[in-house]
């Protein structure tokens, strides 16, 4: 009996550590979007690489999309773009380019040298748009259904990983569906 | 010319009437409860990301149009989550972290009352104290000598 209550300290340890432990492996800077399973916040932008056209969120209802948030100025949109390039060519599942906060000459340029993966850019150049998303660190990735409800945020950069076991696979759900 | 004096006119009105101090009050006020996502551990008024410029511009537009600090606050809890305010709300899933603290005190008040409780027992009925040496000696000593 003694001995067991001995453990006590022990046990409370081991607990604060399985605590401190979890806490390590989670990445502060992602924040848990409230936007999950609401609807995507409308839009209707000016495209990129043709001012006079438009597009916007009710053009893409009725499908399965992406909406990737990017910009010229940003280094780790770099470290995405081989992906979503390759993303592009297997023609699973439209992506929406937000060019964010950017120069437009300064976006086509960036396109043009690193690939363009989007079906289209639309502008988003005071960041307003980016706000309504609930933007904060660029890149930014969102799955959007048929019906235009957010499925899933990506937050930095998209990774083999995180396309292979999350982005995908519930794309191609969602596409079912 | 005169539409663009006059328009001139309204723009620069306008300015000043956006610098009034209550109101600069007012949202360094609120914008000091509200943290900036860039740089998570300044608030939204210190901080100088071009996103945090970009809130307090929001902000301050939600202001003049006659928006409470609550609905302003309401606005970006519905973009960003409750993380952006420095004061979290109280709902299930922050229960743990407004009441742990008083659970873990309750917990300690509890096990301390409970030992020191134990200890006074064993005080009060406590068997009279062994025999000290001396003691043992002086009936060493009494005892008569076979």
């Amino acid at each position: 009996m003694k001995s067991l209550r001995l453990l006590i300290p022990l046990a409370v340890f081991i607990v604060i550590v399985g605590f401190l432990w979890a806490g390590l492996g989670r990445d502060p800077r992602e924040v848990p979007s409230p936007l999950i399973g609401k609807p995507a916040p409308a839009f209707e932008l000016v495209q990129l690489q043709e001012p006079g056209k438009k597009l916007g969120t009710a053009d893409m209802k009725g499908q399965v999309w992406l909406l990737n948030v990017w910009a010229s100025w940003c280094v780790s949109c770099r470290v995405e773009h081989p992906l979503l390039v390759e993303l592009a060519k297997a023609n699973v599942v439209p992506v929406i380019g937000l060019n964010y906060k950017d120069k437009n000459d300064a976006g086509i340029a960036w396109l043009k040298q690193n690939g363009d993966p989007y079906r289209l850019s639309v502008v988003d150049a005071d960041g307003r748009v980016g706000i309504d998303w609930g933007v904060y660190g660029v890149p930014e990735t969102f799955v959007v259904d048929k019906n235009g409800v957010i499925r899933y945020k990506q937050i930095g950069p998209i990774t083999v990983e995180a396309l292979e076991q999350k982005i995908l696979p519930l794309v191609r759900e969602l596409q079912k569906a | 010319m005169r539409a663009f004096a006059l328009t001139l006119l309204f723009v620069v009105t306008n300015v000043f009437a956006q610098s009034d101090p209550a109101l600069d009050a007012r949202l360094k006020k609120l914008e000091e409860v509200l943290r900036c996502l860039v740089c998570q551990n300044q608030s939204l008024a210190d901080s100088s990301a071009p996103l945090a410029e970009d809130l307090r511009r929001e902000v301050r537009a939600l202001a003049v149009a006659g928006k409470s600090d609550d609905e302003i606050k309401a606005f970006l809890v519905a973009r960003y989550g409750d993380f952006v305010l420095y004061d979290p709300p109280v709902k299930r899933t922050t229960w743990l972290l407004w009441f742990g603290p008083f659970v873990l005190l309750a917990i300690g008040v509890g096990i301390w009352w409970i030992i020191t409780r134990r200890r006074r027992k064993s005080d009060d009925d406590e068997d009279p104290p062994p025999p000290s040496g001396v003691d043992k000696a002086r009936e060493l000593l009494d005892s008569p000598l076979e």
